[in-house]
């Protein structure tokens, strides 16, 4: 007994580094594997107070930026309510909100309080949580197109998950045809992303949009994404990969949209049934 | 009061005001920097590299362990900061030894007293060991090698410069 209790003690910086070790490396581990990351996020309440102080000081050097892009919305939403003819508004009333989506979603604004690009697994964090409504897997977008989605939620926060995540896949297709592929990102360019497995047979030209796909119960059809860069075929010389220019910069954000399916739970129960 | 209880009471206060200093530079202002891209130095690592060289070993490990995972937090990155500066923490001595030989073994080192190459040498191996860690878990596949040590040199020499500028601009030699 005596002898271990010595080996323990000459010993101890050394079982001390390993314990400590195998810690780390578990929470990285964690981080690797999708919907995992239980212990270490930036969705909490110091880390999610402290970037929240600083982003107040933050917000005004692009307060400019965020008035124009605030303009030109509603610069298009008057555009789109003046085309509206009084039919139409009858209807529209029926809808929670926005009225170029089939299907019923509800948006809220939030702010974005951290936002990293530089990284291949990349996170947002916003002031809005579970108080004000938010849920795991709400789709996060702007005015000129989708960020990510809702990932990790507390009290007061959200985490979410940037489309600059190579963990990131997301629904969207042409706007002219319905080719449909992933939306994946290959960790280079924060302003490039890239649309795997579209089929061959899809008409692609330089400058086409790409808008999300509604296959998902996140987005609704119709969200704008990108223009086409420039595309290559795969190795199996039957599907397109595509570059895409996003319209969203990145690097800038700023506000967003939070966006709820609310009729989220009927459709899965519905899908459930076949299983 | 005691001086040498003075002057460990300050290294101790000094030490830890280092501590909370360096984690809200790096998040709040140095993770912003994104040059070219890509590009952010990691100057918290100062912590680690000026850490008393003769104290309490396990105290010192816990110590970098706690300062990469509060960065962990605030960069949603799991545990990678924490094991890069767990390990370069735990060989810290070696390097020691090797850049500063017999000052080192006979505890009577200073940093701001050894000449310039030691010094070079001392903070070069570190700062590459940590970041090659570093990125090696960030991107967590082989495939990715040439971004991994694209990514090691060029964030490692902008800490380097960094960490130079920041020791000469608090150095304590008053000429």
């Amino acid at each position: 007994m005596q002898q271990i209790f010595n080996f323990l003690i000459r010993n101890k910086n050394n079982i001390l580094f390993l314990l400590l070790l195998a810690l780390s490396i578990f929470f990285t581990i964690q981080t690797h594997s999708f919907h995992k990351s239980r212990f270490i996020s930036s969705a909490n309440f110091v880390t999610g107070g402290i970037y929240n102080w600083a982003n107040n000081f933050q917000t005004y050097l692009h307060l400019d930026e965020y008035n124009n892009r605030l303009l030109e919305e509603n610069n298009q939403l008057r555009n789109m309510l003046t085309n509206l003819n009084v039919k139409d508004t009858a209807v529209v009333k029926n809808h929670l909100d926005s009225t170029s989506f089939s299907g019923d979603y509800y948006f809220r604004s939030a702010t974005v309080i951290n936002n990293n690009y530089s990284k291949i697994d990349n996170y947002l964090t916003i002031n809005k949580g579970e108080v004000d409504g938010i849920a795991p897997e709400f789709g996060v977008v702007t005015s000129k197109g989708i960020i990510g989605i809702v990932d990790r939620v507390n009290d007061h926060f959200s985490r979410v998950i940037s489309i600059l995540n190579s963990r990131s896949k997301i629904n969207a297709q042409l706007s002219k045809t319905n080719h449909f592929g992933s939306l994946v990102w290959n960790g280079k360019d924060p302003n490039v992303v890239q649309l795997v497995d579209v089929p061959r047979q899809a008409p692609l030209e330089k400058g086409d949009t790409i808008i999300t796909g509604g296959r998902s119960l996140i987005f609704p059809k119709g969200l704008p994404i990108g223009s086409v860069k420039d595309f290559s075929l795969d190795p199996t010389q039957s599907y397109y990969t595509i570059n895409i220019d996003l319209f969203n910069d990145m690097t800038n954000i700023g506000y967003v949209y939070i966006i709820e399916n609310v009729n989220r739970e009927e459709i899965e129960s519905l899908e459930d049934i076949d299983e | 009061m005691n001086p040498l209880k003075t002057l460990m009471s300050s290294s101790i206060f000094s030490n830890i005001a280092r501590f909370i200093g360096l984690i809200f530079l790096q998040v709040l202002v140095l993770n912003n920097i994104n040059f070219l891209g890509y590009i952010n130095p990691y100057l918290y690592f100062l912590f680690i590299l000026l850490y008393p060289f003769n104290s309490n070993r396990s105290l010192f490990l816990l110590l970098a362990f706690l300062l990469g995972i509060s960065i962990d937090l605030f960069e949603d990155s799991g545990g990678i900061h924490a094991t890069a500066c767990l390990v370069t923490a735990f060989i810290r001595p070696q390097f020691l030894r090797f850049s500063f030989g017999i000052s080192y073994d006979h505890q009577t080192l200073r940093l701001s007293a050894t000449p310039f190459g030691a010094r070079l040498s001392y903070i070069f191996l570190m700062v590459m060991v940590h970041h090659f860690i570093l990125f090696s878990l960030e991107m967590f596949s082989f495939s990715h090698i040439l971004l991994i040590l694209k990514k090691t040199i060029f964030s490692g020499i902008f800490t380097i410069i960094l960490v130079f500028l920041s020791l000469s601009l608090f150095s304590k030699k008053y000429r």
